[in-house]
């Protein structure tokens, strides 16, 4: 192609109108105008603000929040067998297990072994659920709550306890679609 | 001789406290106002929604320090916010509320009824310029240099349409008093036939209190507050208050010379509370305004006063001296 060639098949460049003159002063008017009805508008429709330690923002159930170790309803046995898949899964290296055998007078959880320690590590964590993917008990699963802040960094190393407990506060859940 | 004396001291009591009582509400008004214009609530965690939150903010600003840098004319630091507060209290005297005979009284429900009331109001605006240009230059500081220029050249190129534009109202009325500008406006509203001077006045009354879109004097985004950058404490107050004060003043003369000042239905007694309502109404409008419109460019500024505002109240002022005269 010659530059000839360029310069036909451009498209010519959409510029706005030219400033200055009568015209400029009326368009400038009207846009101010139009600027002017814009803010009015806002105005009228109220603000979108969610005051948050009083109100939350409602999560959808998929949220990927605070971890949960689950245990079985009607037996109360840990569904945790010990296995460490998940600190297999984990990409950032933040759950640490220890396992130990069950003992007749020591039935912790349904099957041979059971978590003797079992911490996740929340200010490493990055909330990626590849440890509940990878659990084949659907033992930890992702809960919804997502207030994790501390003073401390030891503070925030989760222990089996921790994670086994009911969260005391609820994060409030929005439904699908809405 | 004497009871005009008081009559004149309570007047300028009443006044003084009234607008000055106004000023902290615009300045709740204003947070708020702007908050709703953003989608956001504003200030509401000092008293009931928040109104606590100018004395809130007066009370931090009275119990900072009074910063002066090394290299500032600390007396120069000293005066300049009274200048900027002493122009803005002294042209509210000029402010009409009512008749003379309104309340069945005869001392007339303002401060001084004079026959030059508009110059009055702009050789104190005038005045009030040297507020800005002496706080900024003798902070020592670079941007407060900056923002004082500006403010210079600024008020100084949009005095001069203001002035024009009122000039309209003054021949149509015959008279530079306030009050009686007020009194010619029975028939009709000085903002029909003056429209044309009305949208001057305002645009440049915005440059003229430096409020957006031309607060290019203060420039928080690029010249860090301009000439108030090197101010703290009540020195920053008293600043803050006068810009306050401005935007009241400025619609008080627009209602005064365009919007029939203290004239409304109902009995005459509610005379001061009209004149309220649209001095709040201008305070509204420079709110909104400031939501709406970004600031301007300096070269932007410069040009639209010069070229387009100038000749614009020049013309405004020929046709309405035509019109008068073939009338």
């Amino acid at each position: 192609m010659t530059p000839a060639d360029w310069r036909s098949a451009a498209k010519p460049v959409e510029r706005g109108p030219e400033p200055g003159g009568v015209g400029a002063v009326y368009r400038v008017f009207g846009e101010t105008l139009r600027g002017l009805k814009t803010t009015m508008g806002r105005f009228a429709e109220g603000h979108h603000t969610i005051q948050y330690p009083e109100e939350k923002t409602p999560v959808y159930p998929r949220f990927r929040g605070r971890h949960r170790l689950q245990r079985f309803e009607d037996t109360g046995l840990e569904k945790c067998v010990g296995c460490s898949l998940c600190v297999a899964a984990c990409p950032a290296k933040c759950i640490r297990v220890v396992a130990a055998e069950n003992t007749p007078d020591n039935q912790v959880s349904a099957g041979e072994r059971y978590a003797a320690v079992y911490e996740i590590n929340m200010s490493r964590c990055i909330f990626c659920g590849y440890c509940e993917i990878a659990c084949p008990f659907d033992a930890i699963t992702m809960g919804n709550d997502y207030e994790l802040a501390d003073y401390t960094r030891s503070d925030l190393i989760f222990t089996k306890e921790m994670l086994l407990a009911d969260p005391p506060e609820h994060t409030p859940l929005r439904r699908e679609g809405e | 001789m004497l009871e005009g004396t008081l009559v004149m001291i309570a007047k300028s009591i009443v006044i003084f406290a009234v607008l000055l009582q106004i000023v902290p509400v615009v300045l709740l008004a204003e947070r708020k106002i702007l908050g709703r214009f953003q989608s956001r609530i504003g200030p509401n965690r000092v008293g009931w929604r928040g109104a606590m939150q100018p004395l809130a903010d007066v009370g931090k600003l009275l119990s900072k320090e009074q910063f002066t840098p090394e290299t500032a004319v600390p007396w120069m630091m000293a005066i300049a916010p009274v200048i900027s507060v002493v122009t803005a209290v002294a042209t509210m005297a000029v402010i009409p509320f009512g008749p003379f005979d309104a309340w069945g009284g005869n001392f007339g429900l303002y401060g001084i009824d004079v026959s030059i009331g508009i110059l009055y109001f702009f050789a104190f605006g005038s005045l009030a310029f040297y507020g800005l240009m002496l706080g900024g230059w003798s902070s020592g500081s670079k941007y407060s240099f900056l923002g004082a220029m500006r403010a210079a050249a600024q008020l100084i190129s949009y005095e001069v349409a203001l002035g024009l534009s009122l000039l309209g109202v003054v021949m149509t009325a015959g008279s530079m008093s306030l009050v009686t500008i007020v009194e010619q406006q029975d028939g009709i509203w000085f903002i029909v036939p003056q429209f044309v001077g009305f949208c001057i006045f305002m645009v440049a009354g915005f440059a003229e209190t430096a409020r957006a879109p031309f607060d290019l004097p203060e420039g928080d985004a690029e010249i860090v507050g301009g000439y108030n950058t090197e101010f703290g404490g009540m020195r920053f107050g008293s600043f803050f208050m006068a810009e306050y004060m401005e935007i009241l003043i400025i619609s008080a003369i627009a209602a005064a010379c365009f919007l029939g000042g203290w004239r409304g239905p109902g009995p005459e007694g509610l005379a001061p509370v009209w004149m309220l309502i649209k001095i709040l109404g201008g305070a509204f409008f420079f709110i909104w305004v400031r939501a709406s419109m970004p600031r301007l460019r300096y070269d932007q500024l410069m040009s639209f006063g010069w070229k387009v505002l100038l000749p614009l109240a020049t013309l405004n002022v020929l046709v309405t001296a035509i019109v008068l005269v073939a009338t």
